[in-house]
């Protein structure tokens, strides 16, 4: 029987109330007294020498306030970077300056070059356009290889190259891989793109800086994954301002994706300019302007290769991959090539020996940051290909081939620096054969055959590495933030709980699951809690949302600040009930005395704690609120099996995706609802990578998917009606509640089941092709058959 | 979007002349290019007369094997009006972008803009249409003149479109994966005196008609009628969503399955 309440159970999200009447309370919905509006202008060239910026004609037209250049920003620090790598030489990476507003030199189309403040966003855009720019136009650098050859043109002029780091992991492994491939009876080689895309959050992003005079104070809102990280980097690097004077809030948020975790000069310079101008100072973003101006994601060219031993035994591995940072280092986005991929090559398999290359690139191209999965898909993608083109090599079933070299006994320690606490892969890939129903397939070919389609299977696996992070473990590996998480729990008089989280809700349903836990721990109604998330001045400090971590370490903080409530308000019951601490009992809301019917209610106690007339005072306070932070042992490592059938029309190329089955180890689950929905959102990404999205760029830097007419985003008639289980569950070893995580799953998962899947229709129909590049448009597989 | 003045005429005459009072001024049907490029600030007209409101212009009459749509009609109205009399029409029009853009956008919007990858040329065109407008009638054979380009005058309003409904008809499209309009779209409709064949989306030069298609199907109207012809790649559109030799190839698919269908 499912459950109706608490762990387990699927109530309904309370949160869509609000998001699906149209009373959400967004960033743009907030309107401050005498707000002006700023709109920036952005650089047109990829690459271009600013000399001259005049601004006089510009100032003078209606509701013009002032406007911004890089000169105003002379002595104010510039975007922050969050993540340190050292490269393979023990070197630090190559960290450009960021300066809020370009100065010198347009870098990307989309580098905003001036910013304008007026009255109305009408005016400030009008105003854009009387400015007067002289700018000469640079060649741009735009393809990673040719950025890295010597005598490049470079992005940044006071760097000795466009190479932000070459990084080698693990480095002392790599005379021993050689030594593997060497020695190995088959090697597989594919070169691979996994190609850049935009996030597209509904909503865009939107700031509104404030400045109250009488108090020194600066407000920001944003639409921010994190607002306590936002206010620690801009408050520190950019603009000086501690963080008493400082605050940040997050409402509610449409959508991240990841691209809404990083701090932007927009959100610096709105909180800046409020306070140049005593004026509250808003910019809302524009679709076309997302497109140029959110960081976007992916964007590597790798080259792997899979040693095999005459058994078909994983021997070793080696990859190498040119990874694109854009035009400046966007907050982690070092850390994601690196320790975001690198760590999860190993995959799901016990292969003793891993290096991986990656060289990370600057261009004239709008900085790349983490995209659902952020390092992981883009590991999962190059593995399960190479491992899929091996087996068609050697002529094996790729399921048996992945079967044959799993990892089946834990914790297990991977040749890649991290510890799998738990798993059970063979177990996945059962319930994924039988829910899949693979046996099925020859049957649903033939049928598709009869009806002149090619039909294709694929099947892949993924681990990723979430509840992000051990902040011992990341502060070595280059981070320069904690990655531990807090909650405050407080108890009212009446028995109803605010939990106070540093964990941001845009989409991922914390107001629903998070009550469910400590209604459960309690024993009361989930409708008794209410989170509260998103504003610096009311949770405690939490580095926010995002690498499917904040069941995992925010609940976990959670967990340990309800605990600690429960045992006060033991100590509380066992004052008005005469008995010992230890002999108290909470079950359904009802503090009893073991082996006695003396008993209190929940809202008993915590009246007493608020009215303490009869309270042990001279033991405890008066009160009931509790802060916990949580800092995980070890990441936790969700797992599944994908499976993807295809149809492909051989006339045109065109493919449709006609089953899609995803079984996931998820550990604990606490809403499956919210899980499969979280489940599908990801796939559909993955499938809209797979089939549909990219941004190209031409040699020029222009964008040229720059808008919904060129930037294919998956449409519903796009996807297919999912098979989504979670019934293999092998919980968390370290975490209170066993939980793992499942935000971005489908979006590592998917993408390589359904290249698997055109790869075997392909070949199925004769064809000697062993890879084609995401995404499969038709154009794209026609051409792969008429080459 | 830039400052501009809006007139909504409820006549013909009325918006003739609100149009030729003012060099600058841009008819508007439904808006669903127009409006977009003005938010974008890519144009920028002193006054908008829109033809919404003129009733002359609206609604569908079917006379004599003839189909007239007025030329501020909706594709949403299209569709459902013409279902019946000719349904390779009502299909085409039933399937241009979505709800909202088929609520608001019209033929006569459709026809003037002639985007080359719009469907609406490919049918005016495939079915011999006439176009009338406040000054005269012109044939879809003389009327469109390359990529968003028309021999339509200065202030000169499609006011109706006028298809002869043939024996049998079809209109292929293949998506463009992002913005749905058609990367090629084939329609092809038999006459008593022989078959039309027009492609739109594919050509450098917009809708055409390709010939020698329809001399094969006219002399056997049958797919298999169409083996060993090929549109050459020269003079096709490239971008990132296919190739002149793509979609020079998707031509002779479609117009197959097309013959297919209608046959």
């Amino acid at each position: 029987m499912p459950k109706d309440t608490g762990i387990g159970a699927s109530p309904k999200r309370r949160e869509d109330v609000r998001f699906l009447t149209g009373t959400g309370n967004y960033t743009d919905d907030i309107n401050l007294n005498g707000q002006a509006y700023v709109h920036f202008l952005r650089s047109d060239m990829a690459h271009a020498r600013i000399n001259s910026i005049d601004t006089a004609a510009a100032s003078a037209m209606p509701g013009v306030v002032r406007i911004f250049t890089g000169a105003d920003f002379e002595g104010v620090g510039g975007i922050p970077c969050g993540w340190q790598i050292t490269d393979k030489h023990g070197e630090a990476m190559q960290e450009p300056a960021h300066p809020v507003l370009a100065q010198g030199k347009a870098r990307y189309v989309g580098d905003a070059i001036a910013a304008v403040v007026a009255d109305t966003a009408e005016q400030a855009r009008d105003a854009a356009e009387a400015i007067e720019l002289d700018m000469e136009e640079l060649p741009a650098v735009i393809d990673m290889k040719a950025a890295v050859q010597e005598g490049a043109t470079k992005v940044h002029d006071d760097l000795t190259s466009n190479l932000c780091y070459d990084w080698g992991f693990v480095e002392e492994n790599k005379p021993a891989v050689e030594e593997a491939f060497a020695n190995a009876a088959h090697v597989t080689t594919l070169e691979l793109v996994n190609n850049r895309l935009v996030a597209n959050p509904m909503e865009p992003r939107v700031a509104v800086g404030d400045f109250n005079r009488a108090t020194g104070d600066s407000t920001l809102y944003t639409t921010s994954q994190n607002p306590h990280v936002i206010r620690l980097l801009m408050g520190a690097f950019v603009l000086g301002i501690p963080e008493h004077k400082l605050r940040v809030i997050a409402p509610d948020v449409g959508g991240g994706f990841g691209t809404k975790i990083f701090h932007y000069a927009e959100e610096a310079f709105c909180t800046f300019a409020a306070k140049a101008l005593n004026r509250a100072v808003k910019w809302t973003s524009s679709r076309s302007e997302a497109f140029i101006s959110d960081a976007h994601g992916r964007d590597h060219v790798s080259t792997i290769q899979l040693a095999l031993d005459a058994d078909n035994n994983f021997t070793a591995l080696r990859t190498d991959t040119y990874a694109n940072m854009g035009a400046y280092l966007s907050t982690f986005a070092p850390s994601v090539p690196t320790w975001l991929h690198g760590t999860l090559m190993a995959g799901n398999y016990k292969t003793p020996l891993i290096y991986v290359n990656v060289k990370a690139v600057f261009t004239n191209t709008v900085p790349v940051d983490a995209y659902r999965g952020a390092g992981r898909p883009e590991a999962t993608y190059q593995l399960e290909r190479v491992i899929d083109k091996a087996a068609r090599e050697l002529g094996v079933d790729p399921v048996a081939l992945r079967r044959q070299n799993f990892i089946t006994e834990f914790p297990y320690a991977t040749p890649v620096a991290v510890e799998y606490d738990t798993g059970d892969y063979n177990a996945t890939m059962d319930k994924l054969e039988e829910i899949a129903d693979i046996s099925g397939f020859a049957a649903r070919r033939a049928a598709s055959e009869a009806k002149g389609k090619v039909r294709g299977l694929g099947v892949n696996c993924y681990i990723e590495a979430c509840g992000i992070a051990p902040s011992n473990l990341v502060g070595q590996l280059g981070a320069r933030a904690g990655l531990y998480e807090s909650a405050t729990v407080r108890v009212n008089a009446t028995g109803g709980l605010v939990v106070m989280t540093g964990s941001h809700s845009h989409g991922q349903g914390h107001e629903t699951s998070f009550p469910q836990v400590i209604a459960e721990m309690i024993g009361i109604d989930e409708s008794m809690v209410e989170i509260v998330h998103g504003d610096t001045a009311n949770t405690p400090m939490g580095m926010g949302t995002y690498g499917s971590r904040s069941l995992a370490v925010g609940g976990s903080a959670m967990v340990r600040a309800t605990e600690k409530i429960i045992a006060k308000a033991k100590k509380i019951a066992a004052h008005i009930l005469e008995a010992s601490d230890a002999d108290i009992e909470l079950k359904d809301g009802q503090f009893s005395v073991a082996g006695t019917d003396k008993s209190l209610a929940w809202g008993d106690v915590t009246l007493a704690a608020y009215v303490p007339h009869n309270y042990p005072l001279e033991d405890i306070e008066p009160g009931l609120e509790e802060t916990a932070f949580y800092d995980p042992a070890n990441f936790t490592y969700p797992s599944g099996a994908y499976a993807c059938e295809v149809e492909l029309d051989p006339e045109t190329g065109k493919v449709s995706i006609e089953r899609f089955a995803a079984a996931d180890d998820f550990g604990n689950v606490v809403n499956p609802m919210i899980v499969e929905g979280q489940v599908h959102g990801g796939i559909g990404q993955g499938i809209g990578q797979a089939l549909l999205e990219a941004a190209v760029y031409n040699d020029e830097g222009q964008l040229l998917s720059a808008s919904y007419m060129d930037y294919a985003m998956p449409r519903a008639d796009d996807l297919p009606f999912y098979q989504v289980d979670h019934s293999c569950q092998t919980p968390c070893t370290h975490n209170p509640l066993g939980v793992k995580g499942c935000g971005e799953a489908g979006a590592i998962g998917s993408p390589p089941a359904v290249v698997n899947a055109v790869v075997d229709a392909l070949q199925s129909m004769g064809k000697d092709i062993t890879h084609v590049d995401m995404p499969l448009s038709p154009a794209r597989v026609w051409s792969a058959m008429h080459e | 979007m830039y400052n501009f003045d809006v007139e909504k005429p409820t006549s013909i005459a009325d918006a003739v002349a609100a149009l030729a009072s003012d060099d600058e001024a841009q008819a508007l049907g439904g808006g669903q290019t127009l409006i977009p490029t003005l938010k974008q600030r890519l144009a920028s007209p002193s006054k908008l007369v829109s033809l919404s409101g003129v009733a002359e212009m609206q609604g569908v009459s079917t006379d004599g094997g003839v189909v007239s749509i007025g030329g501020a009609t909706p594709h949403g109205v299209v569709a459902a009006e013409v279902a019946q009399s000719y349904p390779a029409l009502a299909a085409l029009a039933g399937n241009i972008g979505d709800p909202a853009v088929r609520n608001r956008g019209t033929i006569g919007g459709s026809l003037a803009n002639n985007d080359p990858a719009a469907c609406y040329p490919a049918a005016a065109l495939a079915s011999g249409a006439t176009i009338v407008t406040n000054g005269r009638e012109i044939a879809a054979d003389d009327y469109f003149d390359g990529l968003f380009t028309t021999v339509l005058e200065e202030g000169e309003i499609v006011t109706q479109v006028r298809l002869p409904v043939p024996e049998a008809a079809n209109y292929q499209k293949f998506v463009q994966p992002a913005s749905r309009f058609a990367l090629v779209g084939v329609f092809v409709a038999k006459f008593a005196d022989g078959v039309r064949v027009a492609v739109t989306g594919a050509s450098e030069d917009g809708v055409f008609r390709w010939s020698e298609a329809e001399a094969a199907l006219s002399a056997n109207f049958s797919a298999d009628a169409l083996d060993g012809l090929s549109v050459a790649a020269d003079g096709m559109m490239a971008d990132i969503h296919g190739s002149k030799a793509y979609r020079a190839h998707l031509i002779g698919v479609l117009t197959k399955r097309a013959v297919a269908a209608a046959a």
